[in-house]
């Protein structure tokens, strides 16, 4: 195996923007992670998946600091994290984005000013440009323009998915986690929402890693896939995982919804 | 990361007016662009209409920064943009299909506001009077249904409310009487000494525990400790879709989460004034044998010999009545709540709020019914 839990070497020369080194996270005496080396090189997009219970959502809030590994470093945008505090671990926190499962808006302000508030703590610009940036970010996920006025509790799980997703890209954040964004919508809100993801990864750049489930997401907008197995992340491709011999693998990506979701591609 | 000022100039450029760009773009750049923009606007001489922009000198550029150089350079997505970097071209194309004007902030004239606030409040007021109205119907429906029917009173569900309303509420009740007792007594014997009365300090305490403080304050401490629980406990449950639940599967809540917590507190309020009546008797008591130099047997004979018992039965009278309000009233608010947790934190403190306003308002009702009733 290749380095970072890869089964080939797919750098080709990349930028590595998430390197994760001997990862270990246990609560008491379960240990969930352990040696997990796993890469993620700029600009591409990153399914994350594994069963319950194999901690997918454990790594992703360990990744983004709300969870702390009990060894092991994790480098992200080339710094390890752990060196961060206070003014570099803001500056940090700007240059990446979170988009939570349920969308995690504020509930008590409009969709306006959740997209307003990242930008005001690190920015601080005038109030007329920060709505300026603010009602294009909600064009930018697809969201029709009166959405801006609208409390969170207005708004369609969809839309709040979307809604969460521009919070996040309101630095332009260069590294996006996305926390199952297509989980809870229709097959056709869950394809345009795919969609949308590659879409603005091309556009602006973005290199996303998202936890899902969705073998449809995995199929149409990952570029390379990293399965949780035995408390260690295996990266490939669609095709060298569907080669891979692994009976959770195999039984993942040949059973009935992963023949179907490739049948659906081709 | 390089912090390289964005630089902005209007020129003219074989005839046509050019707006050229430089530096950093990105959101944590843009501070007082805006106004920098207009000096160097008014630096070039006003009515410069540009339409083109030469985003060649730009280093570091994001959606943000491309959408602030279009609309520097007035705006339409009609706008010519020369880049130097693919990427920036890329970006600069994203934007442009993306922009439209921020919704504009909704000003509102302040009386306009002022009355619409009224207005708003007064509807509210009258449909939460009329819910309250219609669910207190509800409770007495299920009531006689369940005098019908005694199993349906939900006995463990009762007495398992009674212990966190009643047992639970015993040490802050007794603390609280005791030491206003204890102030009353004292507040009492300076007052009255100075008439030579100090010892009718005994009926002040009496009298005043019985008839206004010991039910009072226990109704306030339960309304806050207990109603507030009620109406989280029912909004949570009701964020949670578990009241939906019970009705799919043919539970009524008023039955089941209603009608307990209101038979509970209506039994355990009259309990727990009891107890706040004799720990603030208590409490007198002791202050008296400190500053008044009685004994205790003498301090209660008095209180035998000069209060009559119906101070105490109209405390005892309004007690009840005070519970079943506090519960409805937390009961209510809380399958009021819809929607978020946020609402549950809400209607919380709105329930606290209106049940001690009621139990006040219902302790004036009883001060005039017994004014006439003469006792």
């Amino acid at each position: 195996m290749a380095e970072g839990g890869q089964l080939v070497d797919h750098r080709d020369g990349r930028e590595v923007v998430l390197r994760l080194r001997g990862v270990r996270t246990q609560f008491g005496d379960h240990v969930i992670h352990n040696k997990l080396d796993f890469d993620v090189f700029r600009g591409e997009i990153v399914g994350l998946v594994g069963g319950s219970g194999t901690g997918k959502s454990v790594l992703l809030r360990t990744i983004i600091g709300l969870n702390a590994a009990t060894s092991g470093t994790i480098e992200i945008l080339g710094v390890d994290t752990s060196t961060l505090h206070g003014k570099a671990e803001r500056a940090m926190q700007a240059r990446t984005g979170v988009q939570f499962q349920d969308g995690a808006l504020f509930s008590s302000l409009t969709v306006s000013e959740n997209i307003i508030v990242p930008i005001r703590e690190h920015a601080g610009l005038d109030e007329q440009t920060m709505r300026d940036i603010a009602a294009l970010k909600i064009a930018l996920v697809g969201l029709p323009p009166d959405t801006g006025d609208k409390k969170p509790s207005e708004l369609s799980g969809g839309m709040r998915k979307r809604a969460s997703l521009a919070r996040a890209l309101a630095l332009d954040a260069e590294l996006l986690f996305l926390d199952e964004p297509t989980a809870g919508l229709d097959p056709i809100g869950a394809a345009h929402y795919d969609e949308l993801v590659k879409g603005l990864s091309q556009s602006l750049g973005l290199t996303i890693l998202m936890v899902t489930h969705d073998l449809d997401s995995l199929n149409a907008v990952c570029d390379r896939i990293a399965v949780l197995l035995d408390k260690r992340v295996v990266v490939g491709t669609m095709e060298e995982l569907l080669a891979y011999d692994h009976p959770w693998v195999r039984e993942y990506f040949h059973g009935p919804r992963g023949r179907a979701a490739r049948q659906e591609r081709k | 990361m390089s912090d390289v000022e964005p630089t902005i100039r209007y020129t003219m450029r074989a005839g046509k007016p050019v707006v050229e760009i430089g530096g950093n773009w990105t959101v944590l750049t843009l501070r007082g662009i805006r106004q920098k923009a207009a000096r160097a606007l008014s630096a070039a001489g006003a009515g410069h209409a540009a339409r083109m922009v030469d985003a060649s000198g730009v280093d570091r550029l994001d959606t943000a920064g491309a959408l602030e150089i279009l609309l520097l350079a007035g705006g339409g997505p009609d706008t010519e943009v020369t880049t130097r970097q693919k990427v920036h071209a890329d970006l600069f194309q994203v934007v442009q299909k993306n922009m439209c004007a921020a919704m504009p902030e909704r000003r509102v004239n302040w009386l306009a506001h002022w009355l619409e606030e009224i207005g708003q409040n007064t509807v509210d007021l009258y449909r939460q009077v009329i819910n309250l109205c219609a669910f207190f119907g509800e409770i007495l429906v299920v009531f006689v249904e369940a005098c019908l029917q005694p199993r349906r009173f939900r006995i463990s569900a009762v007495v398992r409310q009674m212990y966190e309303v009643w047992i639970r509420a015993l040490v802050i009740v007794g603390v609280l009487c005791f030491l206003i007792g204890v102030v009353i007594a004292y507040q009492g014997i300076q007052q009255l000494r100075q008439f030579g009365a100090e010892t009718f300090a005994v009926e002040a305490v009496g009298i005043s525990m019985f008839r206004e403080l010991g039910v009072l304050l226990t109704a306030i401490i339960v309304a806050g400790r207990s109603g507030s629980a009620f109406t989280a406990q029912i909004g949570t449950m009701q964020v949670n879709q578990e009241v939906d639940a019970m009705r799919t599967i043919g539970l009524n809540p008023v039955e089941w989460l209603v009608m307990p917590r209101i038979v509970a507190l209506a039994v355990s309020m009259p309990l727990l004034a009891f107890w706040g009546d004799m720990t603030g008797l208590l409490g007198g008591a002791v202050a008296c044998t400190i500053y008044l130099d009685f004994t205790f047997v003498q301090f209660f004979e008095r209180l035998r010999d000069t209060v009559g018992a119906w101070h105490f039965y109209t405390g005892m009278i309004k007690s009840p009545v005070f519970g079943l309000v506090i519960a409805t009233i937390g009961c209510f608010e809380g399958l009021q709540v819809r929607g978020s947790a946020e609402s549950v934190g809400q209607l919380t403190t709105r329930s606290v709020v209106e049940s001690i306003f009621c139990v006040i308002v219902l302790d004036a009702v009883f001060s005039i019914i017994f004014l006439l009733a003469d006792v």
